[in-house]
């Protein structure tokens, strides 16, 4: 069994890419994970073409949680928000690699959901399903 | 590299045979990730015993059957079994009648019950319910409610640094005069503080409030004697000594349990019943609703005399043993904080630890790769989570079959941990 522990997760967690907060946001979410009191908030400034032109996370918990939000940060900049609103979870577990316990998983995808979450938002009445955050 | 544990050869403690324990369990065989499972989440729920697995087989295979008015042969099986477990559990707890032996589901419907039917009854406008800060959700929530519902108000007693119960809060709340109750627990489920039941009990009865104990992490672990402790209430779980899940006890003191109210109320627990009133039958059927877990109480009571025969006190004595080797260990390890008294005289078989600035849920995911069972989290104790300023702990606990070598290989795999995370 290859661990969950690797050096680029621990990397990412000692050393967060993107961490911080952004002045000029026009997507802000957080969540929390009440299991291990993890908590997320994800931030995106957006240019002219509704791409992401910058992008931080700021939050406390455990290694998964922290550095599958650091990595998810660089998987969007640049990224057009309906691209960002593709993101699958598989794509996240992936770049995380190793294996995660059912209850482990929701440290990994904390991130996406609020991701998802403030991108739902920000679009309001442009989407009307939200079913894409119904199963992380 | 870790040590690889790879047999449990039997290493004796006072007389007492760790090897021939283990070999009870059928779980222990179990290999997890390729390694032997080292079971040190006894806190939560311990592993049966076979003895306790054959006797629920037996039950459901030789003579499953509702107890009390079937005239058949294997009812009345059922029935002697069902009384036999009432009675192994008085004996065990050294209740004065099985009378005072209430099957329940656990020790949290053992509290409820209590609340219920003792605390709406006894607990009015302007009245106190004295708690600590050690206490498990369980003995805390329940209280609120019937505080709230009352107009009655909690007091707290809170504790040391090294995790005692500071004794000037209850004697001061007490000289109040408005606490009709203090429900503390016996052993902390975190800290593994035991606390001086026999004494509390001793300064609360002076005030007139009555005592519910929370037994659920002492009954399995120490001799009890409730005539000796004279709480008034004791409560505790089935599955956290060797018995089966959905099976606990609420202990009440006779005289008590005489006045209460019934708690749930239907078939089984009646005398007779006309279209508009019914009486209701002695303690504790006049508690005992409906269908109860019989096999879980004739599981329970296999339970009873497998602690019974092993003796408690050696299962002590194995406790305290085990757990100071633990605090030896892990206090060796570099940037380890453990939380409690640093005294096995004063402490049950649990150790609460965080590892520098690991989270918890990391250090349990990294122990489980290694085949290591430990619970991480608030242990459902948020308050005292509070108190000790952690967002949670990793906790270790042991039971009467956990060895050294088990505490060598959670000690090398903490230590890993420790070098993934570059401490």
């Amino acid at each position: 069994m290859s661990s969950v522990y690797s050096e680029i997760i621990l990397d990412y967690y000692r050393h967060p890419r993107n961490k911080g907060t952004l002045e000029h946001a026009q997507i802000s979410a957080k969540d929390s994970n009440p299991l291990c009191g993890d908590i997320i908030e994800m931030q995106l400034e957006l240019d002219k073409n509704n791409s992401v032109r910058d992008v931080r996370f700021n939050g406390q918990g455990c290694a998964i949680s922290q550095a599958s939000a650091s990595m998810l940060t660089e998987l969007v900049k640049g990224k057009t928000i309906d691209d960002v609103r593709k993101i699958s979870k598989e794509e996240i577990l992936s770049l995380i690699g190793g294996q995660l316990s059912a209850v482990r998983l929701k440290c990994a995808l904390l991130s996406l959901k609020v991701l998802k979450t403030g991108v739902y938002n920000y679009l309001g009445s442009a989407i009307s399903s939200k079913e894409e955050l119904s199963d992380l | 590299m870790q040590r690889h544990a790879q047999v449990f050869p039997s290493k004796k403690t006072s007389g007492y045979d760790v090897g021939r324990a283990r070999a009870d369990f059928p779980i222990l065989k179990r290999e997890i990730n390729g390694r032997p499972l080292v079971y040190l989440d006894n806190a939560a729920t311990s592993q049966k015993p076979v003895q306790v697995i054959e006797a629920l087989d037996r039950f459901y295979n030789q003579y499953n059957a509702n107890v009390y008015r079937g005239v058949y042969r294997i009812s009345e099986e059922a029935t002697v079994a069902y009384e036999d477990a009432r009675r192994k559990i008085a004996h065990l707890i050294n209740a004065k009648d099985p009378s005072e032996i209430i099957f329940v589901r656990g020790t949290t419907e053992a509290i409820n019950l209590a609340a219920h039917s003792w605390g709406r009854s006894n607990i009015g406008l302007g009245d106190s319910i004295m708690l600590t800060e050690m206490e498990h959700h369980s003995n805390i929530v329940p209280w609120q409610q019937l505080a709230r519902e009352k107009g009655a108000s909690l007091k707290y007693v809170g504790i040391s640094e090294d995790g005692r119960l500071l004794r000037e809060d209850s004697h001061q709340h007490l000289e109040e005069g408005t606490v009709k109750l203090f429900a503390v627990t016996h052993v902390s489920n975190v800290l593994g503080t035991i606390n001086p039941i026999r004494e509390l009990v001793r300064e609360a009865h002076k005030y007139g409030c009555k005592v519910l104990v929370d037994g659920a992490q002492s009954v399995p672990h120490m001799p009890i004697d409730v005539q000796d402790l004279d709480c008034d209430f004791l409560a505790f779980s089935g599955h956290k000594m060797c018995g089966p899940t959905g099976i606990g006890v609420l202990y009440g003191k006779r005289e008590l349990l005489q006045t209460m109210e019934p708690y749930q109320s239907g078939g089984e627990m009646i005398k007779e019943v006309h279209l508009y009133e019914a009486t209701f039958k002695d303690p504790p059927f006049k508690f005992e609703a409906g269908t109860t877990d019989i096999a879980g109480a004739i599981g329970l009571g296999a339970a009873a005399d497998y602690l019974t025969k092993l003796g408690l006190r050696n299962v002590r004595d194995h406790d305290r043993e085990i757990t100071k080797y633990a605090l030896e260990s892990l206090g060796r390890v570099k940037g380890l904080k453990m939380y409690g008294p640093p005294d096995p005289e004063s402490r049950g078989g649990v150790v609460s630890f965080n590892l520098a600035d690991v989270h918890a849920h990391d250090m349990a995911s990294m122990l489980d790769e290694d085949g290591i069972a430990v619970r991480s989290g608030h242990h459902c104790a948020q308050p005292l989570m509070e108190r000790l300023g952690v967002a949670a702990t990793t906790r270790a606990s042991f039971y009467l079959y956990n060895s050294e070598e088990e505490i060598d290989r959670l000690v090398g795999s903490v230590e890993r941990a420790g070098r993934v995370f570059k401490i």
